[in-house]
């Protein structure tokens, strides 16, 4: 009871606190000269929400690009080192192969996935087609932690003899296959694929909403062009639809390239990085928290901003394309 | 965050666009069997999108020991018997520190939602309808930090709250999803704004109305999509984080639900029962709020990356 009441109180004065600020900024400007009121105010407007940006993003980003050249303390300058010790940590370099597997399969499975049911579905009655996407877009809603746990459940293993409890190993021995503990099998990274199921699982749902109101918005007449031509449907699928929503497809695929660049709880919670299923992102924990090792965990992060960049430059060059219009 | 900004666009124009179009007759409608197989390939793909989180939801209600003999889709040779049915996994677990967290995660999530959301909006109507120098910077700088990682934030984070003690604290974790989320929410806000009619505002200023009016009389009602669209967004995103609350927060007195979840499956990965029900309980409030809001969730989705 206690615990709900302190929760109103800082609920109340966290809302209340930002409400508060404007309120009183806005009085303070008003009172000024007309002529500095209107220079000022863009200013109060944008303020408070360019402080958080410089103070939580910004600033920080700066530091921890400087700290990325100091040791585990940050007191000493050890030039390069830090970058040295990545390259050269056999643990890293595979963490780096696996975060290339999960930037090559995940995003385009979820897309593909995405595209096949926005485009089947499509084909149902309205109120099927509704169900199914419910369905499909129904894990976005689920957090990773919690989708982990799903499908801990799904990949459980119990001894040979005993029932299997996991769906996986079920079928697996149904099929007359000995049960495996799934997550531990590093060969050909066979766990590291059963860990990216997770994440297409969650993912494919805001690919298939994105994709399906593009598809949507493709001209009826390019469609009706093509069958008049006598083209089949999976040619017009290939030719008229895919280049029509290209650059949604682009969206939605960079959009999850950036998202697999940043994950990290699903391995965090299922392996902890072991079995050889580890990545970048856990990485940074791991140095951060486990090894306190504060210089390296900054210069993976820097690693994690240049993987970035390219996709920074490429956003601010469509705002740029569409503002101009 | 998920959004990838392309040029803006209106919400609801795909909405009106549907609807021009008329429900009632899909385009592209097959037959025959052509017809069965987009079926069946449906079918499977929505068995398989539902399957894993039925098992946990069914399983979290079968005793201890009946999850551990046998598979949970076994209930189903005999569904209607109800002594195998329990609710003690769920008195368990929130007995067992998931109650208080789930107190603490609605305390976490209501304020990282509406502050960000409210500094956001001012942010925005300046982008959207005042001219200053240093605006065009200014915005560009917001949609090139869409897609930072927030890892860059934590190490100094983590020493600058560290200086004012606020480790630990729900102050920590509120400031600093509010700096997360605002790329997003001033990018969303100051689209859809920049959308609205050029009239409406320049009648408001006609009639005398200050900025600090037109902003709440006008701005505010007119934005209502798209503040609901980014607050599902926000809401979601910070109820389901782990990364921010690992790192500010911790477990212990004010452990989130995800980190209550995280530490069960660490330290009980084969009590299936306990972790079960502990799964749904993180899981029941983003799913109301995804059901009864699915509307707003994907105008917002849409409005933010689809090219107009």
């Amino acid at each position: 009871m206690v615990k709900i009441i302190n929760g109103l109180i800082a609920i109340v004065a966290g809302v209340g606190g930002i409400t508060v600020l404007f309120w009183l900024l806005n009085a303070i400007v008003e009172r000024l000269p007309d002529k500095w009121e209107q220079r000022i105010k863009p200013y109060v407007f944008i303020g408070p929400a360019m402080f958080a940006v410089g103070v939580f993003l910004v600033y920080p980003g700066v530091r921890t690009i400087i700290l990325s050249f100091f040791d585990a303390t940050s007191e000493n300058f050890v030039g390069l080192r830090n970058y040295q010790e990545l390259v050269g940590d056999p643990n890293l370099r595979s963490a780096l192969f696996n975060n290339i597997l999960w930037i090559l399969f995940v995003p385009t499975l979820a897309v593909v996935i995405g595209l096949l049911v926005a485009v089947l579905a499509d084909r149902l009655r309205p109120r099927w087609e509704k169900v199914t996407k419910s369905v499909i877009f129904l894990p976005m809603a689920i957090s990773f932690v919690g989708a982990s746990t799903i499908w801990g459940f799904v990949y459980a293993w119990r001894p040979p003899g005993t029932a299997q409890i996991g769906i996986l190993n079920a079928v697996w021995t149904a099929f007359g296959g000995e049960p495996q503990t799934w997550l531990q099998i590093s060969t050909a990274r066979l766990n590291t694929f059963l860990l990216m199921v997770i994440l297409i699982w969650l993912q494919a749902g805001f690919a298939m909403v994105l994709l399906s109101a593009a598809i949507k918005g493709v001209p009826d007449e390019t469609l009706e062009a093509a069958r008049i031509d006598g083209a089949t449907e999976i040619q017009i699928f290939f030719r008229v639809i895919i280049p029509q929503i290209a650059s949604t497809i682009v969206v939605v695929l960079t959009t999850i390239v950036i998202l697999v660049l940043k994950v990290f709880d699903i391995v965090y919670v299922m392996t902890g990085g072991n079995y050889n299923t580890d990545v970048v992102a856990n990485r940074f924990i791991t140095e951060l928290f486990n090894f306190r090792q504060f210089g390296r965990a900054a210069a993976i992060v820097v690693a994690l901003i240049i993987a970035t960049i390219p996709v920074m430059i490429y956003n601010i060059r469509t705002f740029r394309a569409g503002e101009a219009r | 965050m998920t959004t990838t900004p392309t040029p803006p666009t209106a919400v609801g124009a795909e909405e009106r666009r549907e609807a021009a179009r008329g429900e009632t007759t899909p385009r592209r409608r097959g037959r025959g069997r052509g017809m069965l197989l987009v079926r069946i390939a449906l079918i499977a793909l929505c068995l398989i999108w539902t399957v894993p989180t039925f098992g946990l939801l069914i399983s979290s209600f079968r005793e201890r020991d009946a999850i551990l003999s046998s598979g949970w889709w076994t209930v189903f040779a005999s569904p209607l018997e109800f002594t195998q049915w329990t609710l003690e996994n769920y008195a368990e677990v929130l007995e067992g520190g998931m109650a208080a967290a789930f107190i603490n995660s609605l305390v976490v999530t209501i304020p990282a939602t509406i502050i960000p959301i409210l500094a956001a909006a001012f942010a925005a109507y300046a982008f959207a309808w005042m001219r200053f120098p240093g605006r065009d910077f200014f915005f560009i700088l917001v949609v090139a930090l869409l897609v930072i990682p927030l890892q860059v934030a934590f190490i100094p984070l983590l020493r600058l709250f560290g200086q004012f003690g606020l480790n630990g604290t729900f102050a920590a974790v509120w400031l600093a999803h509010t700096g997360f989320g605002m790329p997003l929410a001033v990018y969303l806000l100051r689209n859809y704004m920049s959308s609205l009619p050029h009239e409406v505002i320049e009648s408001a200023k006609v009639d005398g109305a200050t900025d600090f009016q037109t902003f709440w009389r006008l701005m505010i009602p007119l934005s209502v999509p798209a503040l609901a669209a980014f607050a599902i967004f926000q809401f979601l995103w910070v109820w389901n984080d782990l990364l921010v609350a690992l790192i500010f927060l911790g477990g212990g007195r004010n452990e989130v639900v995800t980190i209550a979840l995280q530490q069960l499956v660490g330290s009980r990965g084969q009590d299936w029962y306990i972790l079960t029900a502990g799964a749904f309980i993180t899981m029941i409030v983003p799913l109301i709020v995804f059901f009864s809001l699915q509307r707003y969730f994907v105008r917002g989705l849409t409005a933010g990356s689809v090219k107009g």
